[in-house]
Parts: structure tokens; sequence; C-alpha cells
């Protein structure tokens, strides 16, 4: 059996997915990036081998993708993050048209054509404003998890309304709302339909077609599922491999590459 | 004699001022605002009588500013913080017609004429880059508090680029720069430089011009303003230590006596 892997470098979370020759996940590994870059990508791919009981020399082609590809030092190659979250989302969900991907730094928007091609995107690089790291600030000034952010948003009656867009002065409105005695399920629910609100507008400006896949970090966030489509109105496929949606796309693209190269077998050879 | 009370409760520090009639300042007293506005405001009142030796009573006038300024129960007025910062900036260069007040959460630049008012301004108070929290976050990343701030941009040499587009994308770009071996009083450096730049841009939307005077708690470090006189090239008023903090209390506390002599209340 031949393996592929693809390891997705984040800016918060670097995730490792090993697959096989039938497009299936075997092994998997999620770990925080942390400052050393080159480290984390190691790990990440050491333990997704471990979990998938494969060994290093079975896998034949690795690409990196993420804002720390070029730090996969024993990758093969490297793919941007946008073809590879748009690769994974079109395989897991072949009616994808449309990809909203919410990492630690960054929200993407993206167009998907036939067979998992990129047609257009649009990405928040300027500002950390509706990013995972908006989220993140919430967990740290209300003392919650990050995990259990969308579980308590949920039991929202009357949300807050978030005014703020930098991420920065987020974590100063929503003391301000403990302050003025707010139930931390509204102030809450309020960060997440901030965030879906923004995200929204990126997806507006690539133009929203069904079917919406939601990949990244921000995607194993329930709470965040249900605003998105609330302010979507429409269902949205999510997957609990979304996490792993780009080091999927990456694994896949480095199947793709075995498969083109590979000698055709002489008859009667 | 008559006294006033100027109050500034800022988003991140609240500073209080009481002035005689001649516009001597008698007392300040700043600290950190926190979250709960009503309380800060009572503090650095009792505090800032104590220093001066006066009583609530002797109080002819309040007036607050500030985002928090309407969370202050015993004001008599409250003024923008535009309008006070033109006034105690006029009072301490009378030449000001260009304000750039940096603040914890906004950036101000406004065009005053020789009178203290407010002909145009622009503001930034949407992003933490260009702002005092953009400084904050960088220190932070470093592992240095906001008090270190001054003393560590003494020690640089060197200029480091930062983006300076986001605070929080700074963080990463930060840990990079201290990977490969920056020092971090050359990063901080860098940090003021690119936050200068914005200063710079908003300067110019507001269509200002000399004479400039700085306000605001981080023109505390001597850097900083170093650093604008040279991307502006132009010289600027800064008021000595730790003043260019209190130029907004200070205008709420003058503005009280103006108040008082309309009321035909001045004594």
């Amino acid at each position: 059996m031949t393996y592929t892997a693809g390891v997705d470098v984040g800016s918060t979370q670097t995730k490792a997915v090993i697959i096989n020759e039938d497009k299936e996940i075997v092994g998997r590994a999620l770990i925080d990036t942390g400052a050393n870059v080159m480290a984390a990508a190691e790990k990440s791919f050491a333990m997704a081998l471990k979990e998938g009981g494969v060994g290093e020399e079975e896998v034949e082609y690795v690409i990196g993708t993420g804002y720390g590809r070029y730090k996969v030092t024993f990758g093969n190659k490297q793919v941007t993050e946008i073809s590879c979250h748009g690769r994974g989302a079109a395989q897991m969900f072949p009616g994808t048209k449309t990809v909203i991907d919410m990492g630690g730094q960054d929200s993407k928007a993206i167009k998907v054509g036939k067979n998992g091609d990129i047609d257009d995107f649009c990405m928040n690089d300027k500002c950390a404003a509706g990013t995972g790291r908006f989220l993140g600030a919430a967990s740290m000034v209300l003392d919650i998890p990050l995990d259990d952010l969308g579980g308590v948003s949920l039991k929202s009656e009357k949300p807050v309304r978030i005014s703020t867009t930098c991420t920065v002065f987020a974590e100063s409105e929503v003391l301000a709302w403990l302050g003025k005695g707010k139930k931390v399920e509204d102030i809450l629910w309020g960060v997440h339909l901030s965030i879906a609100a923004r995200s929204i507008g990126l997806l507006r400006r690539i133009g929203i077609e069904d079917e919406v896949t939601f990949t990244g970090g921000v995607a194993r966030n329930t709470g965040m599922i249900k605003a998105m489509e609330d302010g979507l109105k429409m269902k949205i496929n999510v997957s609990e491999d979304s996490h792993y949606m780009g080091a999927l796309g990456a694994a896949l693209f480095a199947l793709d590459h075995i498969f083109a190269h590979r000698q055709p077998i002489q008859a009667g050879a | 004699m008559q006294i006033t009370l100027g109050l500034d409760i800022g988003s991140t520090y609240s500073k209080a001022v009481i002035v005689d009639q001649e516009y001597n300042m008698l007392a300040r007293f700043v600290c950190p605002t926190g979250h709960k506005l009503k309380e800060v405001a009572n503090k650095i009142t009792k505090e800032v009588l104590k220093i001066s030796g006066k009583s609530m009573d002797e109080i002819s006038y309040t007036i607050t500013t500030g985002s928090g300024r309407h969370q202050v129960d015993f004001r008599d007025l409250q003024v923008t913080d535009l309008t006070a910062a033109a006034r105690g900036a006029n009072h301490m260069y009378p030449g000001t017609r260009t304000i750039l007040d940096i603040g914890g959460q906004t950036m101000k630049a406004s065009k005053i004429d020789e009178n203290a008012k407010v002909l145009n301004f622009r503001l930034n108070d949407k992003c933490a880059s260009g702002t005092g929290a953009f400084l904050e976050k960088t220190a932070k990343y470093m592992g240095y508090s906001t008090p270190e701030i001054g003393s560590l941009l003494n020690l640089a040499k060197n200029e480091v680029p930062i983006s300076g587009v986001c605070a929080v994308f700074a963080e990463s770009e930060v840990i990079s720069h201290l990977s490969e071996g920056v020092p971090p009083e050359d990063i901080m450096y860098g940090a003021i430089l690119s936050l200068t730049k914005r200063c710079v841009q908003l300067m110019k939307r507001a269509k200002s011009g000399p004479e400039y005077t700085l306000a605001g708690g981080i023109l505390r470090w001597e850097k900083m303003a170093e650093v604008i006189k040279n991307e502006i090239k132009h010289d600027v008023n800064v008021p000595a230590g730790d003043l260019p903090q209190f130029i907004g209390a200070l205008g709420c506390a003058i503005l009280g006596h103006v108040r008082l002599r309309k009321l035909g209340l001045a004594a």
C-alpha cells in the first residue's frame, strides 16, 4: 500500500494527515504550532504516522501547506492552503461550491470549481478581526476553554451587540459587558454573531453558492456553525475532520503527484 | 479662591486634575481605568483632592471627558476628548494648531484655531494598530510590562521593520524576530516607527500644520516624540515629564473656569 501525507502548519496549530491510495485518512495529528515551527511540523507528522501505524518509509510523498509550509523541511513540495482547503472540502463534500475556512489568524472565502479547482478567493490578510483569535481573546478574558465557547454561547437568549472590529479592543469590550452585568452566554453569542457577520461579508465578496463547506479549526465550534447557518439562512457542510481539511487537501495533491508519475506497468514485462 | 476639577476617564487610564483661577495645576493623579468606571472616577477624585489638600465642597465645577465621561455621576458637564485636549494644549502652547493625541485605544489628530476651537479632526478607534494598545501588546509578547517600554526604547540601536498592519499579526512578527536573535529593544523601536507612520498619515488627513502639540500617555517616552519629530520633519511641543497624559484633564478643569465665568458664578 502506498501512503501520502499532508502537513498543514497554521499560525496557531499544526495538522498532519496520512492517507492511503483510496483517499482514506489513516492517521491524523493536531498540535500547537508554538515558536519552533519546524519542530511542530516534524512532531505532528511523527504523531500521525504513529496513529496510522504507518512507517515513514511507506509514505511516498509529503506536501506542506499553511503559513509555515516552507518549514516542512521533509516535505517534497509546498501548496498554498487555499488550494488545499478547496481540494479537501471537495473530496469530503463533492457538492462544495463555496468554502469558508476560519483559522487562528485568518479567514478565507474560497470559490471552488470542478474537481476542487479554485475559481476565486478572498481573505483577511490585513487584520485579525473575525478570525479564531477573536474567540481566543474571548476565551481568555472569560476564562472558558476554547472548546467550550460554542456550547456556552448556544444557551443565550439575548445576545449583546459586539461593536468593536479589532480583536484587541474586543477583549476590553467583553470585560465592559461583564462589568455591566451581562450574562456570559449572551456576550459569547454576540461574539459568535460578530465573527459570522464578518465571515459572511468575506463570502459575499466572492459570491455565495450552495453548497457551502465550513473548514478550519473554528469549524469545531458548534456555536459558530449555528451562527453561520443562521446568518447564511442555509445548511452548511461540516465534518468532524474540518480541522484537517487543509492537511487532507495537501495529502490528496501528494497522491495526484504519485499517480501522475507512476510508471505504467509494461505488458509482458 | 475658586478651584475646578477635570476628569479624563480614558479607555486605559483615568486622569484627574485640579486647577485654580489662574489655571495653575494644583494637583494631578492617574491610575489604570479598569472596568468599574464609576469607582475609578471616585478614586481619582479622592486622591487628587488629598494631594491638593482640598475637599470636595471647595470644587466649584467638574467637567469630564474620555470614553467614560458619561459614567461620572457628580459631573457638572462633559466634553469630548477633542474639546478637552484642544483647551489643554492651547493653554500650554498657545501657538498650537495641530494636536496629535495617542491614547490607549484611539488616535486623534485635530486642527485647532487660536481660541482652541476644533476646526477639523480625524480619528482611528476601529483598530488597535496605531494606538497605545499596539505597543502594549508588542511589549507583552516579549515579556515586558507597559512601564518598562520607555527604558527599553532607550536601548534601541537598530530599527527592525514591524509591518504594524494589525496588533494581533504583530505577535507572529515579534516571535519570528526574537527567534532570529533580534534584541527586544530594536523590535520595540520598530513598533513605534510603524505607529508613527500611522500618526503622520492621520495628521495629513486632518489637513493640519504647525505648531504641533503631542498629547497622550505614550508621549512620556522621549523616543516617541523624537521619532514623530523626524517623521514630520518639524519641531513638536511635548509637555514635560508625565504631563502629556494630563492634557485632556487639564483642558476640562480650565473649561470649568470658563464655564463659571459664563454662568456669572466666577468669584
